[in-house]
């Protein structure tokens, strides 16, 4: 996995609240065996007519959004099904930042083993961030603050352990995998 | 002295190889995992690469249940995949299990089913365990007093590779429904209720605790609706304390504990309840007497009214939004709006109880002609017991399609799907837009309403309906 330090990108804005995740990735994607190339069908369902045609007023269509790394979402981003498609879609997407009010639980462990970045803010904060839509913005996991365009930041916070596998670049299993005595032993413990 | 601990805690604690730090999360270890052949092709390559093995195959229950056909085989006896890509991924699973000794509960097992329905009818979902599935319906297995929630794929890769998991612990969310239900109230009723009451991410980060005498009232079958739909209210699990009535669930059940075992394990089960005493992070009660059917209106299922009220007005962008995309106006009646489909099935309510409560609505009934209904048994065991009593001819000739098991047109992986702009009653959990097809609009109702929906051809309330009522 890449290491994720600091993400200067633009940031577009999905306003919609509960967006969940039929909505990041229609449940017909999900019959691929693969984790790749899943970009295509990220909000397919919002970005594209039934021909395959772009909704140009979808808003990561708008020129000026496009390319955008960084999205601010509405209350409660990634509600609904544990399918881990959803952040690997948002990921070949260009999405490596989400920043909402409220996270749905699954997603966000999802996506922070995939290296998106799952960030909740109040809403003060948030609508901030919003206002400086279609603008470029830096976030920095080692200082854990978001930097905008007018020099101010906004502080976050992730999870410890999270935080330490995306800014060295590493997987949680590995540590698991060096867990195995302790595993080991409470199997015995238990067994007994 | 100890201090007082919430059935959470102490199946949290039991299960901690390690105890989280500021630095590390738990490691959780995981009693039962659940697969199925969508949420794990990319796990099993993840062992593959690295070199890894499965390490408690036999704590592994893996099932086919997402993709595959619900219409019969075909007369070469091959299954009728709606495309390359279900063939090819049920083809992968069945592959994958066979290389990492799994024992496949697949075709021709007699044992396939929705993997939350599976699980429990096996006996392998017990008291005080910790089980997971890359399915955010994993929280089903907590009607019988264990911490069981939905995981990621990666999560799948870890659970296969150590059977641990690293976690957080959540916090406690206490929902007690005290009194008793109306006799025209469902478990489904209730839990849309429950959402209804908590907003659809009213239980984000936390664990709920199902408590009160009108839970201990439900059977099993009506905790495993209840706990089902916990992640629809943003809970990852949510459970019920293990009593008479989970044991005699249990007993005899292929994986359960056999004999004087089985008496030993009821013991230790029964420790699995909160303390007197025991502090959650949050409460919420709930009178059993203000629940009636209860169905949804919009594309959220917390978005919930009783089945005889209107829909209520828009109050904001969201409701606005949910309207549009139903075709409903706020005022306007839900009873009499045209329905087109109606599916019963899914690991909600996709059980014998749920089958016989539909049945005893189509008996002597035909469906609306207009309507087309699919009923499709929760699994393989389902189906053999329905078949038994003679509930698939009544369902075929009420004029519905009587299937085979799988999770369907609760999301349409599998080609059962909702044509854009028709409505469905469904008995499935998620209402969000274009879940159950492109454009397709969803409204959830227990399956009592359902079956009732299907003969009038519109929303009808199931208590103007008299069992046995010619249509």
């Amino acid at each position: 996995m890449e290491p994720f330090v600091r993400f200067e990108s633009i940031v577009a804005v999905l306003p919609e609240e509960n967006i969940d995740t039929d909505q990041i990735i229609p449940a017909r994607f999900l019959t691929t065996t693969e984790r790749a190339g899943l970009g295509r069908a990220c909000f397919a369902d919002w970005r594209f007519d039934t021909q395959g045609n772009e909704h140009p007023d979808f808003p990561l269509h708008r020129p000026q959004l496009r390319g955008a790394g960084i999205l601010a979402a509405g209350r409660n981003f990634g509600c609904g099904s544990s399918r881990e498609h959803a952040p690997w879609a948002l990921l070949d997407y260009g999405i490596r930042v989400v920043i909402s009010t409220r996270i749905a639980d699954i997603f966000r462990n999802n996506a922070l083993k995939n290296g998106v970045l799952p960030l909740v803010v109040d809403e003060a904060d948030w609508q901030r961030i919003a206002g400086f839509e279609a603008q470029k913005i830096v976030v920095d996991l080692e200082a854990l603050h978001i930097e905008l365009p007018d020099g101010s930041n906004i502080g976050f916070e992730v999870e410890a352990f999270a935080r330490q596998c995306l800014l060295q670049g590493v997987d949680q299993l590995g540590y698991l995998l060096l867990q195995q005595e302790a595993i080991d032993a409470f199997e015995k413990t238990r067994a007994a | 002295m100890t201090a007082a601990r919430t059935i959470i805690d102490k199946i949290w604690d039991a299960h901690c190889v390690r105890a989280e730090s500021d630095a590390a999360p738990a490691i959780l270890y995981i009693d039962l995992h659940l697969v199925h052949e969508v949420t794990t092709p990319q796990a099993f390559d993840e062992l593959r690469s690295r070199g890894l093995t499965v390490r408690r195959p036999e704590r592994t229950l893996a099932t086919l249940d997402h993709s595959t056909p619900t219409l019969p085989p075909n007369p070469d006896g091959s299954l009728p995949y709606d495309s390359e890509a279900t063939a090819n991924q049920v083809a992968t699973m069945e592959r994958n299990c066979a290389e990492f000794g799994i024992t496949l509960h697949g075709f021709g097992s007699g044992q396939r089913g929705v993997v939350h329905v599976m699980g429990p009818e096996l006996g392998a979902t017990q008291p005080g365990m910790t089980i997971v599935c890359g399915d955010s319906h994993t929280a089903t297995h907590g009607a019988f007093g264990a911490l069981a929630f939905g995981i990621g794929t990666t999560e799948v890769g870890h659970v296969l590779a150590t059977q641990c998991l690293l976690q957080r612990r959540p916090k406690t969310l206490a929902v007690t429904v005290n009194g008793t239900l109306r006799p025209e109230a469902t478990a489904k009723d209730l839990i849309l209720h429950i959402i209804g009451v908590l907003g659809m991410d009213g239980g984000t980060g936390h664990v709920i605790e199902y408590r009160g005498e009108a839970i201990r009232a439900l059977s099993m079958e009506g905790r495993m609706t209840l706990c089902n739909m916990s992640i629809e209210a943003g809970a990852r699990a949510g459970l019920v304390a293990p009593d008479e009535t989970t044991f005699a669930y249990l007993r005899g059940r292929p994986n359960a504990p056999q004999g004087a075992e089985f008496d030993k394990a009821v013991e230790r089960w029964k420790t699995f309840v909160s303390d007197e005493g025991a502090r959650f992070d949050r409460e919420v009660i709930i009178d059993a007497a203000d629940v009636v059917p209860t169905i949804t209106w919009g594309t959220n299922p917390g978005q919930v009214v009783a089945i005889d009220q209107p829909v209520p007005a828009a109050r904001d962008d969201i409701a606005q939004r949910s309207l549009s995309y139903m075709g409903f106006n706020g005022g306007a009646p839900l009873l009499g709006q045209h329905v087109d489909v109606v599916f019963v099935g899914s690991c909600t309510n996709g059980r014998i109880s749920d089958l016989r409560a539909v049945a005893d609505v189509l008996r002597g009934n035909t469906i609306a002609a207009h309507v087309r209904m699919l009923v499709v048994p929760g699994s393989d065991a389902v189906k053999r017991q329905a078949e038994a009593e003679g509930l698939h001819e009544i369902i075929r000739a009420a004029g519905a399609q009587w299937r085979e098991p799988g999770c369907s047109m609760c999301l349409g992986m599998n080609g059962d799907q909702v044509a854009a702009g028709e409505l469905c009653v469904s008995t499935s959990n998620r209402n969000f837009e274009g879940r159950q097809g492109k454009g397709a609009r969803t409204v959830l109702a227990s399956p009592v309403t359902a079956a009732v929906c299907a003969i009038a051809g519109v929303i009808a309330d199931p208590r103007d309906f008299t069992v046995g009522e010619a249509a």
